[in-house]
């Protein structure tokens, strides 16, 4: 439930993230050289591979593909000669924090002129921002956006903004099955709550399978999810008030991927009405997910998810 | 064009050869898009797309639309599910915006796993003298 949260916090405390932070702003390539100039063949390779036969890319006149921007600043086999000692330190310290494989998430283009067969491409990219580390279906990591400009002839012609993931490998998945199997030796466990002081009541009113909800001292406003303080006046006194475990469907998202681990999608995530008038964000649980709808009357109930983890779900369908 | 309008969808099976021809077409030779072996030590069931072959994707669905005077201005994508062998994207796209002869689309590649890619593409259409 507080993925974002749990993994920040783990970040600030060994520090790497700190570090790796301070990259950004610094150059990621300076006055870099592509290794081609913009040529036909290059340009037919690529359309031939895009199965692309716009007529602007062939015959006399022909211009590249915009898409092929980035192809143009490519080190190919022999490498890349042009990147800046900043970035290479980056990843280096990414790689020893154990983020070795790389994958590519974003790609922002612009094209400001056409290239043509015999301009001369030169680049300089910048490290726009690095991600605090996060989960996603292929592992953890951080994400690392840079921002290059592009020039033929030294002419500005397209700025390119790419993000890559940093990541460790989550694991070998069967290249039968592409998701985790569900019933290995060391299934994944779903994500720990994060409790403190401010939401410690929560869960041991859960712990003894009663939803509570907060109520302001002062001008007994209802809240849910715990807060230290009330949204309405400001007032730090509070007292609980249990829910009756009625509700409905207020709204709903199927999630179908990624597939986290511990989680097999697709499966619903419910928006919950309760009764009382506060809405929490729960699993609705014994209606398959592509049967939930928005006003449907769900009930409370506590799923064990494992020895240590209960979770106040939702039932749908009959009366509670 | 205006807005709203829907472009066809186009269907492109992702075969290993599109992967790899893809990958080296555009000087991208990270192993995960061209050594299964090596794909799956890195976690990946099999070679997988690479970006740049998407983003060539998603810029010939646009110009392969709106015909021989389409030059593309902008293209920005997001990658989700993987292009895996043996899979079919179905490019999506639908008109958001029209100024003059310059069309914002909305586009959307989807496979087996759900979204590939999600995007937003400018075109100028030049109409033919």
């Amino acid at each position: 439930m507080s993925e974002g949260e749990r993994t920040d916090a783990e970040s600030a405390a060994d520090g790497l993230y700190e570090r790796i932070a301070a990259y950004e702003g610094r150059s990621a390539a300076t006055a870099g050289v592509g290794k081609d100039p913009v040529n036909l063949p290059m340009i037919r390779h690529w359309c031939e591979a895009m199965g692309d036969a716009h007529p602007a890319y062939e015959g006399p006149g022909a211009v590249a593909p915009p898409t092929m921007l980035q192809a143009w600043t490519m080190g190919g086999l022999s490498g890349h000669g042009d990147r800046s000692e900043a970035y290479d330190e980056l990843f280096a310290l990414l790689d020893g924090a154990g983020y070795t494989s790389v994958v590519a998430t974003d790609c922002e283009q612009e094209y400001l002129r056409p290239l043509r067969p015999g301009d001369a491409i030169t680049f300089d990219a910048v490290i726009e921002s690095v991600s605090p580390r996060k989960t996603t279906k292929l592992g953890t990591g951080h994400f690392v956006t840079t921002r290059m400009d592009v020039r033929a002839d030294g002419e500005l012609a397209g700025t390119h903004r790419f993000r890559i993931l940093k990541y460790a490998p989550a694991g070998r998945p069967s290249k039968t099955d592409r998701r985790p199997p569900e019933a290995a030796a060391a299934a994944p466990r779903r994500p720990r709550p994060v409790v403190n002081r401010d939401n410690a009541g929560f869960w041991e009113g859960v712990a003894a399978h009663r939803l509570l909800i907060q109520r302001c001292g002062d001008c007994a406003s209802l809240r849910l999810p715990w807060l230290p303080g009330c949204a309405e006046c400001g007032s730090p006194e509070w007292d609980t008030v249990e829910a009756s475990g009625a509700g409905t469907v207020y709204s709903y998202v199927v999630m179908h991927h990624p597939p986290f681990p511990a989680f097999d999608p697709p499966y619903a995530v419910g928006l919950i009405e309760l009764a009382e008038g506060v809405r929490m964000i729960s699993n609705v649980v014994g209606v398959p997910y592509d049967k939930v709808r928005i006003g449907m009357p769900v009930r409370l109930e506590f799923l064990r998810v494992d020895e240590e983890l209960e979770l106040p779900v939702f039932r749908a369908g009959g009366e509670g | 064009m205006k807005p709203g309008e829907e472009l066809p969808p186009l269907t492109i099976p992702i075969t290993r050869t599109l992967i790899v021809a893809g990958a080296v077409a555009s000087r991208d030779y990270q192993d995960v898009h061209h050594d299964a072996e090596l794909a799956r030590e890195k976690g990946s069931p099999d070679i997988f797309m690479n970006i740049l072959t998407t983003n060539g994707l998603v810029g010939r669905y646009i110009t392969d639309h709106f015909g021989p005077g389409a030059v593309l201005r902008r293209v920005a994508i997001r990658l989700g599910a993987p292009n895996y062998p043996g899979d079919t994207m179905t490019l999506t796209g639908t008109v958001t915006e029209v100024a003059g002869d310059t069309a914002t689309v909305r586009v959307v590649g989807a496979n087996d796993l759900g979204h590939h890619v999600t995007g937003t593409v400018t075109v100028t259409v030049e109409v033919a003298p």
